[in-house]
């Protein structure tokens, strides 16, 4: 297999554009200054305390996900082609949860099979016909892309419910620029930290209509206990804004309202990163103590809005996935821009011969699945682990998907010898409110061991900064 | 029928209660079988709150009762007239797709016997299976109250042989998804005639969404289609979700429930 290398052009030896100044950077900095800032920047991440595990991959929370200096470059119209594709996608699968949530018009055409959407454990039969603050249901999409060739990107998933790792995004950037003040003197490299103030901006936009004066936003957090607490309480710091737990707010009338030393103050939008199922012991799960009880009934009558709103995950689901470039050609009456991987959907009888008969080149995923658990990537893997999932996909095939293993694109990674090629993969994290809006970056993980496809922080992935080059 | 229903569910509370929310879906659902002249819901010492139609139709009520409080009364007074429209649920306003009620819950999994009572029953359409999926649900379990509990499921109750209302209601839910056939769960109340069944007049059945037809009611204990006996409240994808009363409170120690329905029938 080939892999597209993001440092040079196809001849293999001429740096390409974006990179160049990162090579003679990296050729003139002596090794043992290398090795002194390593240890600055595992120092710094310790002390500011970001050491949860990336989008719930479980682990040791307090671990440190590995950081390498080396930035990842996108040069100025790469970036603004990724954008236009991710905001078209975000668009799309709005107008999607609207739709189903509403008349269906997708599924009566008969474009997705209404059965992965109505029998979705994810599709939330409680807020049907409940239509939140500018239709907007999924306000921070992380969309996983992996590239495979010069202007070959690929769509992994759409995280539409309560994605994690812009922590990450943010400090790999503050991290480099105070180690490295002048790269981001003598290099264009447009900003990322805007994206707090952009977040509160998007979450003030979709406050509801009975809220008159500055919408009050809070970040609802399940507590310390959980793995991207770190995360939510950096987030609420940042934007200005309180992080409570289920018994901070409460149900009072027709509003929910957050018990403050000044007395209870009305809450008007709750940021929550808090799984649909636990965030109303009355709408939901009767055992959760973490939610907020009333809280669906208060949502339901328009009086505070929940981001992302219940039921938005029915969006991200990966059978539902396969159909997200049929929503873009559905609702925008546009060609995608980006491209989803192809996938083998396990309950078609073609599609099944076809994965059963060559799982071992194939990646195959549960529908519900996350983390890079409960998943066979067939290259990697010994003949019994083949065979010990093949079973398990009999047993059950509806419960699976399919993909090619992709050749996934290399950046320059600092590693014992020096600089080596590393599989990458990016998640940007794309807000939306009144308006759509990207900022010019994201999470890039990077699978570490030399040759290995797998970017989870679990299995030997760190972090990268990523730059966006300005003109 | 002119029904005129009174019900009243206290709770009585051994340290006082602060912060009691609910969640009620207790006003008669809006069809051509039933009418609704008077209704009123009142919570001792409450404050209503949110107040909506939801998608499948019902009127939900949230209520919260600041505290301390040792005891509240949810209070439900109305007048309804019915007609018998043979089990069908006509003229009912809802927007949920019926497929959406093709799965299974904790409550209504399938287990080998259940699984086996659904593959047993014919059906020459889909309403004959209906009727037919009612019919050896009723065999199978025998009313006996007392024998099962609010979290007994639809497999335990089969295996029992026993249960009431509720138990029937999630057994005919299961094998009727097994085989295909939305089905949901649905609670409200029932007028006992003279000639009299022992059923609670607080009562609950099956709806089972039959293509042609739409959602009828099936209620396994009695052997019936809801007839004008019969007033709706609400429906969900089994007792919890359809229940007409959900709610929580901070405090200590046990809750004392007392419940009285009266559903009579007006001097015409």
């Amino acid at each position: 297999m080939t892999y597209f290398n993001e440092m040079y052009d196809s001849d293999g030896k001429s740096v390409r554009e974006p990179y160049a100044m990162l090579r003679e950077w990296v050729e003139t900095m002596p090794s043992d200054l290398r090795q002194m800032k390593q240890a600055e920047a595992e120092d710094l991440f310790r002390r500011i305390g970001i050491t949860f595990a990336v989008y719930g991959e479980g682990g040791d929370p307090d671990r440190l996900i590995p950081f390498d200096m080396m930035p990842r470059v996108f040069e100025q119209n790469e970036w603004r082609r990724l954008e236009r594709g991710i905001k078209q996608r975000a668009r799309a699968l709005n107008a999607f949860l609207r739709d189903v949530y509403g008349r269906a018009e997708i599924l009566r055409a008969g474009r997705i099979p209404s059965r992965l959407v109505y029998q979705n454990e994810a599709y939330e039969k409680a807020v049907v016909g409940v239509v939140p603050p500018r239709g907007v249901y999924s306000h921070i999409i992380g969309t996983d892309l992996v590239r495979t060739g010069k202007n070959e990107f690929f769509v992994l998933e759409d995280n539409c419910r309560t994605p994690s790792g812009v922590s990450y995004m943010l400090e790999n950037r503050e991290i480099m620029m105070r180690m490295f003040p002048d790269l981001f003197r003598t290099n264009r490299i447009e900003p990322v930290d805007q994206y707090p103030n952009l977040l509160r901006r998007t979450l003030e936009s979709v406050a509801p209509s009975k809220c008159k004066d500055r919408p009050t936003c809070v970040i609802l957090t399940p507590g310390h206990f959980n793995s991207a607490y770190y995360e939510h309480s950096f987030l609420a710091n940042l934007m200005g804004v309180e992080l409570v737990e289920g018994q901070d707010l409460f149900v009072d009338g027709e509003f929910v309202y957050m018990r403050t030393t000044q007395g209870p103050k009305r809450v008007d939008v709750i940021y929550r990163r808090l799984d649909d199922p636990y965030i109303d012991p009355l709408c939901f799960r009767p055992d959760s103590m973490l939610g907020v009880p009333g809280l669906m009934d208060v949502y339901r009558s328009g009086g505070v809005s929940i981001c992302s709103a219940p039921g938005a995950g029915v969006a991200d689901d990966k059978a539902i996935y396969t159909f997200v470039p049929e929503m873009v050609r559905f609702y925008l009456g546009e060609e995608p821009i980006l491209k989803n991987v192809d996938t083998w959907t396990l309950w078609k009888d073609d599609d099944y011969k076809y994965v059963m008969d060559n799982l071992p080149d194939l990646v195959v995923k549960e529908v519900h699945g996350s983390g890079g658990y409960g998943m066979l990537v067939g290259p990697k893997s010994t003949k019994d682990e083949i065979e010990i999932f093949r079973k398990k996909i009999e047993a059950n095939p509806s419960n699976y998907i399919a993909q090619p293993t992709l050749s996934l694109s290399t950046a320059p990674t600092f590693v014992e010898e020096g600089v080596a090629p590393r599989h990458v993969d990016l998640r940007p994290f794309c807000l939306c409110g009144d308006r759509i809006e990207l900022v010019p970056g994201g999470l890039t993980r990077v699978a570490l061991r030399e040759g290995s496809l797998v970017v989870n922080s679990s299995q030997g992935g760190g972090v990268k900064d990523t730059w966006v080059l300005s003109e | 029928m002119k029904l005129r229903i009174t019900h009243e569910t206290g709770y009585k509370y051994e340290t006082p209660a602060r912060n009691l929310v609910q969640s009620l879906r207790l006003t008669p659902s809006v069809s051509e079988g039933q009418r609704t002249h008077e209704w009123s819901i009142d919570v001792t010492g409450g404050m209503r709150g949110p107040a909506f139609r939801d998608g499948a139709g019902d009127w939900i009520e949230g209520w919260t009762v600041r505290g301390p409080v040792e005891e509240i009364i949810v209070r439900i007074a109305g007048f309804v007239e019915t007609r018998d429209t043979a089990g069908v649920l006509r003229g009912h306003r809802e927007i949920i797709n019926p497929l959406t009620y093709l799965r299974e819950t904790e409550a209504t999994e399938p287990d080998d016997a259940l699984k086996a009572l659904a593959r047993d029953a014919q059906g020459s359409d889909g309403l004959d299976l209906a009727h037919n999926l009612s019919r050896s649900v009723r065999e199978a379990i025998a009313y006996a109250p007392g024998v099962t509990e609010m979290q007994t499921t639809a497999a335990e109750a089969l295996a029992l042989g026993e249960g009431v209302c509720q138990d029937h209601a999630h057994a005919l839910i299961s094998i009727s998804r097994i085989r295909g056939l939305p089905a949901r769960y649905v609670s409200g109340y029932l007028h006992s005639t003279a000639d009299g069944s022992s059923h609670d007049a607080a009562h609950a059945w099956a709806e089972i969404h039959v293509s042609g037809l739409g959602w009828v009611g099936f209620d396994a204990a009695n052997g019936c289609c809801p007839d004008e006996r019969y007033v709706r409240l609400g429906s969900g994808l089994d007792a919890r979700d359809a229940a007409p009363i959900r709610g929580i409170r901070s405090g200590f120690g046990d809750e004392r429930l007392n419940v009285a329905v009266n559903v009579e029938e007006m001097e015409q």
